[in-house]
C-alpha cells in the first residue's frame, strides 16, 4: 500500500520537499485572527488585578471607585463571583500535573505574586484597564520562599508522577563507588535562571455567548481540546455546549499547553452578565504563570584516563509551586546519551512560592543537557581529548535504561557531517588560543536528545465530488508548519495538488487531537491523515473498478498511483481515470472518514526512540566588554523523515535562537523578598532580537525509522537541546572560564 | 499669571479626526487616551496590526504613519489627525505592481523565505521593513540586522527574515 503515497512520478511529491506555508498568506497580509481577534454583538472588555504579595490573604477590596467609572459593567472578586465548583478535580486539564488545580478567585488566599484577585468589566478596553487601576486591595501578607537555594534541604521525591513523565531509573551497578575509585572526576553543579516563554501573542480569551446556553471561545491554547475539558469541567457544561476554536496562535513554546486563567475569568464573566467578554493578559501578566522552573543540578563523572565513563550521577532539584507537583525529565537524558555501568539519577521537587511551572521547549532536556554536556566538555579538557572523540568513546547503540536497541540513532553521522561543516578539524584544542582582531574566537559542541514520541490523534478527511480534499483536527498549529504537512500528505495521498487540499486546526468540532507539544504532532496527526487518505484512496477505487468499461476494471489497488488528480495503473499510466469522473460515477459526492493513529506498542516492545542531535557554535567574546556573540552555529539533526524541509528547518533556526537566548539572555529575576519576578517586559528580560543572531546552519542526517509509517520523528524541541551547553563550552574554549549558571551574562565573564 | 492646569479635555471624551487609512480616508471620534494600536484593532477591525507588550518593546504594533515606521502602541491616535496610516492590510497596495491583487514583493519574499512561523510578528517586521528600506540606510545584512532589531521574533526567524528583506532589496519587484 506504500505505493499509494508515492505517485508515479518523483517530481510532483510534496512530502519531503521544500513547500512553502499554506497558512504563509494569511499571515503576511493579516488576515489570520488569533484569540483576541475576535468580536461579537455587545463584547465586554475584562481587566485583570493581580495580587502584589506571593503569599499571604485578601483581607479586603475596595472596587467603588472602579464601579463608579462610567462603562464599567461589573467588578468581580471571590466576595461576589457566582457560585464555583471548589472540587479541584473540575479544574483538570489534559496535561496537568499532579496536585490541586490554581482555582481563580475561588477565595482569598493567595498562591502567587501576580494572582487574580478581581476583574473588572467594562463597555471598552480602556475604561477596563482604567477602572483596574482603581481597584484597591489590602492584603495579610505572608513571608514567601522562592529561593531555592533556601529550600534544597526540604527537597523531596515526588509522591504522585506525573503522566507521560518517567521518573529516574533504579541505579545500576555503584556508582558512587565508581567515581571514588575513577582515575579522572568531575563534579560540579551546573544551573539555568528561570525563563519565561514570552510568547509574541499574549494570552487571550474570547467567549461569544450563543443561543440557547451554548458558547463559542477562542483561546489561546496549544490544542483546543484542552480548553474545552477544563470549561466544561470547571463550569458543569457538557462538550456540545462549548465550542473552542482557535485557528492561530502566536507562539506557544509549551506556554500555550494548559488552559490559563483568563480562559476560566471570561467564561465565569460572560456567564454571569450573560453578554461576549474577552479577557487579554498584559505583557506583565505573561510572568503570572508556568515557566520554565531554575533546577540546581550536580554531574558526577568518574573516568578512566582514555576517557571511558566509569561513573555517572546526576542529581537534580527543582521548583515546583505550593499546589501542584509539576515535575520534568531532567537527570534521564544521562542515563540514555551514554553508555556506563554504574550510574545513579535523582529527581526532586522543592516547593517554593510562585505559579506553577510548565513545559517549556523541549522540558528537562534543555536544563539537563546543559548539565550534562556542559560536564563532558570539562572532561573532555581534563583528559586532554577532543570533546567528540570523548563523546563517541561512551557512544551507546542500546539505550541503556530500558536495554534495548535505538529505533534509529544517527548521531554519530550528526557529529561527521556536522563537524566537516563546521570546520571543526581547524579547531586548536587550547582556550584561549583563537583570536580574530580583539576578540577571543571560541568552538564548542554538544549533544541533544529528545524523545520521538507519538499520542493517539484523529484526523477526519472529506473528498468532494469537485476533487477537493479537506483534512482537520483539533489540534494547533503554533506556528510548527502542521497546516503544510498536513496538506502535503493529503495532496501525495490522493495524487492532488496542495491547492485542491485545505487543513483545518484548531477547531473542537473536529476530530479530536492532542495538543501540539512533545513534538509529537507531525507523526500523529500526519499518520493518521495518511491513513485517512489511504482509505478514502480504497473507496475511490472501489468506485473507479466498477465504472462502465472502466480502464481499471481489472486492476489491483496495490497496483494504481493516485496522480494528477487521476488513479492510474502504475505499470501503464495510460490507463487511468478521474477521480471526480470515479465518484460521478459511483453517485458520491462526498466521502468522509475518520483516520486514527496512535504509538505503535509492538516497536515500543522493541525499540526506544529518540531524536538526535551534534551542534556546533562559534562565538567571539570581546574581553575588555565581556560581550558574547554567537557568530555561526550548525545545528546538525537526526529525526527521521523531514517531511517539508524548509518548514523544518525553521524549527531547528527558531530553536537554535531560543537556545542563545537561555545561554546568553534570558533570566527572570526574582526578589526573594516579594516573592515576585522584577523584569516582567521585554525591556529587562531580554530575548535575542534580530542584531543577537548571524550565521545559523542546519543539517538535516539521513535518519530511517520504522516507528511509524511516516518514519517521521519530530523537529519542534531537538534544535534547543544541546545548544546553550554549545554555547557555554564555545566561551570556555574562547576564554578558558567556565560558566555552570545560564545565562552567560557580562559580569560572569569580566 | 496662574497657570490653568485643569486639562482641555478629559481622557475618555471623545474628539474629531481624521485618519487615511489604508487609502481610505476617515473621519473618526476618538478618545485621547485611545492608541493608535487600539483604535486600529478594537474599533476598526484592523486587527492585522498586533499588541504584543504594549510598551514599544517588541514592535509588533509597527504601522507605517506618513511612511515612517512607528510604534502603534506608543502612539496617541489624536496626535496624528490628518496623517495617512498604513497597516499590514494596506501593504500590498504600496507594492510595485499597485491595483492588483497581488501582494507586496516584501510579502511574497516573506513566504518564499519562510520568514516566520506562529505569524504574530510578521505583520510588524513587513512594516518595518518597508519602513527601513524606505529609510534607505541599511545595506549589509548587519545592517538590516541592527536596523530590524526593534522588531522580535520569539519563533526565532530572524535569519530568515534577513534572507527576504536582502532578496527585495537586490532584486525589488523583479525577484
Amino acid at each position: 500500500m506504500a505505493t499509494q503515497i508515492s505517485p508515479a512520478s518523483g517530481t510532483d511529491r510534496h512530502v519531503g520537499s521544500p513547500r512553502s506555508r499554506v497558512d504563509g498568506p494569511a499571515k503576511v497580509t493579516g488576515l489570520a485572527k488569533y484569540a483576541a481577534e475576535f468580536t461579537a454583538e455587545g463584547l465586554v472588555h475584562g481587566y485583570i488585578v493581580t495580587s502584589t504579595i506571593a503569599r499571604g490573604t485578601v483581607t479586603a477590596i475596595d472596587t467603588a471607585a472602579a464601579r463608579a467609572v462610567p462603562g464599567v459593567v461589573k467588578v468581580l472578586t471571590h466576595d461576589n463571583r457566582p457560585d464555583m465548583s471548589e472540587d479541584p478535580k473540575s479544574y483538570q486539564d489534559m496535561v496537568g500535573p499532579p496536585g490541586v488545580p490554581y482555582r481563580p478567585l475561588l477565595d482569598a488566599n493567595v498562591l502567587f505574586s501576580g494572582q487574580p484577585v478581581a476583574v473588572v468589566l467594562a463597555e471598552d478596553f480602556e475604561t477596563a484597564r482604567y477602572a483596574a487601576s482603581l481597584v484597591k486591595v489590602t492584603y495579610k501578607a505572608e513571608t514567601p520562599k522562592t529561593d531555592i537555594d533556601a529550600l534544597l534541604g526540604e527537597a523531596y521525591e515526588p509522591p504522585k508522577k506525573r503522566d507521560g513523565i518517567k521518573p529516574p531509573p533504579e541505579p545500576w551497578g555503584d556508582a558512587d563507588g565508581a567515581y571514588a575509585k575513577a582515575p579522572i572526576q568531575l563534579r560540579q553543579q551546573y544551573r539555568m535562571a528561570n525563563e519565561h516563554h514570552n510568547p509574541m501573542e499574549p494570552h487571550a480569551t474570547t467567549v461569544v455567548v450563543e443561543e440557547g446556553g451554548t458558547f463559542t471561545v477562542y483561546d489561546k491554547i496549544q490544542g483546543v481540546a484542552n480548553t474545552q475539558q477544563y470549561l466544561t469541567g470547571a463550569f458543569g457544561l457538557k462538550p456540545e455546549q462549548v465550542r473552542v476554536l482557535n485557528p492561530y496562535l502566536g507562539g506557544g513554546f509549551g506556554g500555550g499547553l494548559r488552559p490559563q486563567f483568563q480562559a476560566f475569568l471570561a467564561m465565569l464573566a460572560a456567564r454571569d452578565l450573560n453578554r461576549s467578554v474577552r479577557i487579554v493578559l498584559t505583557r506583565e501578566q505573561m510572568w503570572s504563570f508556568t515557566y520554565r522552573a531554575e533546577a540546581v543540578q550536580t554531574v558526577s563523572l568518574g573516568a578512566d584516563r582514555d576517557g571511558t565513563l566509569q561513573a555517572l550521577r546526576h542529581d537534580a532539584v527543582h521548583g515546583t509551586s505550593h499546589y501542584e507537583d509539576y515535575q520534568e525529565n531532567i537527570v534521564n537524558w544521562s542515563g540514555t546519551l551514554y553508555a556506563c555501568d554504574n550510574v545513579k539519577l535523582t529527581y526532586k521537587l522543592a516547593k517554593i512560592d510562585t505559579a506553577t511551572p510548565g513545559d517549556m521547549r523541549a522540558p528537562g532536556a534543555v536544563s539537563g543537557l546543559f548539565a550534562l554536556e556542559s560536564a563532558m566538555d570539562e572532561l573532555a579538557q581534563d583528559l586532554g581529548k577532543d570533546p567528540i572523540e570523548l563523546r563517541l568513546i561512551n557512544y551507546t547503540d542500546r539505550e541503556p535504561i530500558e536495554d534495548k536497541p535505538f529505533g534509529s540513532k544517527a548521531l554519530k553521522a550528526c557529529f561527521t557531517q556536522g563537524a566537516e561543516r563546521f570546520g571543526w578539524a581547524k579547531r586548536t584544542p587550547q582556550p584561549r588560543s583563537m583570536r580574530e582582531g580583539r576578540e577571543l574566537v571560541g568552538w564548542g559542541v554538544a549533544s541533544g536528545i529528545w524523545e520521538a514520541l507519538m499520542m493517539p490523534s484523529k484526523v477526519r478527511a472529506v473528498l468532494t465530488g469537485d476533487g477537493k480534499l479537506e483534512l482537520g483536527n483539533s489540534t494547533g498549529d503554533i506556528g510548527t508548519g502542521t497546516y503544510t504537512i498536513l496538506t502535503q500528505i493529503g495532496a501525495d495521498s490522493l495524487g492532488l495538488s496542495m491547492e485542491d487540499v485545505t487543513t483545518k486546526l484548531g477547531d473542537t468540532s473536529l476530530a479530536e487531537a492532542p495538543v501540539a507539544g512533545g513534538s509529537w504532532t507531525a507523526a500523529s496527526s500526519g499518520t493518521a491523515a495518511m491513513k485517512a487518505c489511504r482509505e478514502i484512496a480504497a473507496q475511490v477505487f472501489v468506485l473507479a473498478r466498477q465504472m462502465d468499461d472502466s480502464p481499471l476494471a481489472n486492476a489491483d489497488f496495490e497496483r494504481v498511483v493516485f496522480t494528477g488528480g487521476r488513479i492510474a495503473l502504475a505499470d501503464d499510466p495510460s490507463r487511468s481515470v478521474a477521480i471526480t469522473d470515479a465518484m460521478k460515477a459511483g453517485g458520491f459526492d462526498r466521502i468522509e472518514v475518520v483516520g486514527e493513529a496512535g504509538p505503535d506498542s509492538d516497536f515500543a516492545k522493541e525499540f526506544e526512540c529518540f531524536t538526535h542531535q551534534a551542534v556546533f557554535v562559534e562565538v567571539k567574546v570581546d574581553e575588555e566588554l565581556g560581550q558574547v556573540r554567537v557568530t555561526r552555529v550548525v545545528s546538525a539533526i537526526a529525526a527521521g523523515k523531514i517531511l517539508n524541509p524548509k518548514t523544518a528547518r525553521s524549527q531547528i533556526i527558531g530553536a537554535t535562537v531560543m537556545g542563545i537566548g537561555s545561554a546568553l539572555h534570558e533570566e527572570s529575576m526574582l526578589d526573594h523578598r516579594l516573592g515576585r519576578f522584577m523584569n516582567r517586559n521585554l525591556g529587562e528580560y531580554h530575548v535575542p532580537a534580530h542584531a543577537d543572531i548571524h550565521d545559523l546552519d542546519v543539517i538535516f542526517v539521513d535518519e530511517e525509522d520504522k516507528a511509524n509509517p511516516l518514519g517521521v520523528k519530530g523537529v519542534g524541541e531537538i534544535g534547543i537541546v544541546g545548544t546553550a551547553a554549545a554555547i557555554a563550552n564555545a566561551v570556555h574554549h574562547a576564554t578558558g572560564k567556565r560558566v555552570r549558571d545560564m545565562p552567560i551574562t557580562v559580569e560572569k565573564l569580566l | 499669571m496662574l497657570l490653568d492646569t485643569s486639562p482641555p479635555v478629559s481622557a475618555d471624551t471623545p474628539i474629531g479626526i481624521t485618519l487615511t487609512i489604508n487609502g481610505q480616508r476617515r473621519e473618526l471620534q476618538v478618545a485621547p487616551w485611545t492608541t493608535l494600536l487600539d483604535l486600529l484593532r478594537e474599533r476598526l477591525d484592523l486587527t492585522g496590526t498586533k499588541k504584543g507588550c504594549d510598551h514599544g518593546q517588541c514592535g509588533a504594533c509597527t504601522v507605517l504613519v506618513n511612511g515612517t515606521r512607528v510604534n502603534a502602541c506608543l502612539t496617541l491616535a489624536v496626535m496624528k489627525d490628518g496623517a495617512e496610516i498604513t497597516t499590514v492590510e494596506g501593504l500590498a497596495s504600496l507594492g510595485e505592481r499597485k491595483g492588483s491583487n497581488a501582494l507586496h514583493p516584501i510579502q511574497e519574499a516573506f513566504i518564499e523565505h519562510d520568514a516566520f512561523q506562529c505569524g504574530y510578528c510578521t505583520p510588524g517586521q513587513l512594516c518595518s521593513a518597508v519602513g527601513m528600506m524606505g529609510e534607505g540606510h541599511a545595506h549589509s545584512r548587519d545592517e538590516i540586522r541592527e536596523a530590524m532589531s526593534g522588531n522580535i521574533c520569539r519563533c526565532g526567524a530572524y535569519t530568515n527574515i534577513v534572507d527576504a528583506i536582502e532578496d527585495v532589496m537586490q532584486h525589488g519587484a523583479a525577484r
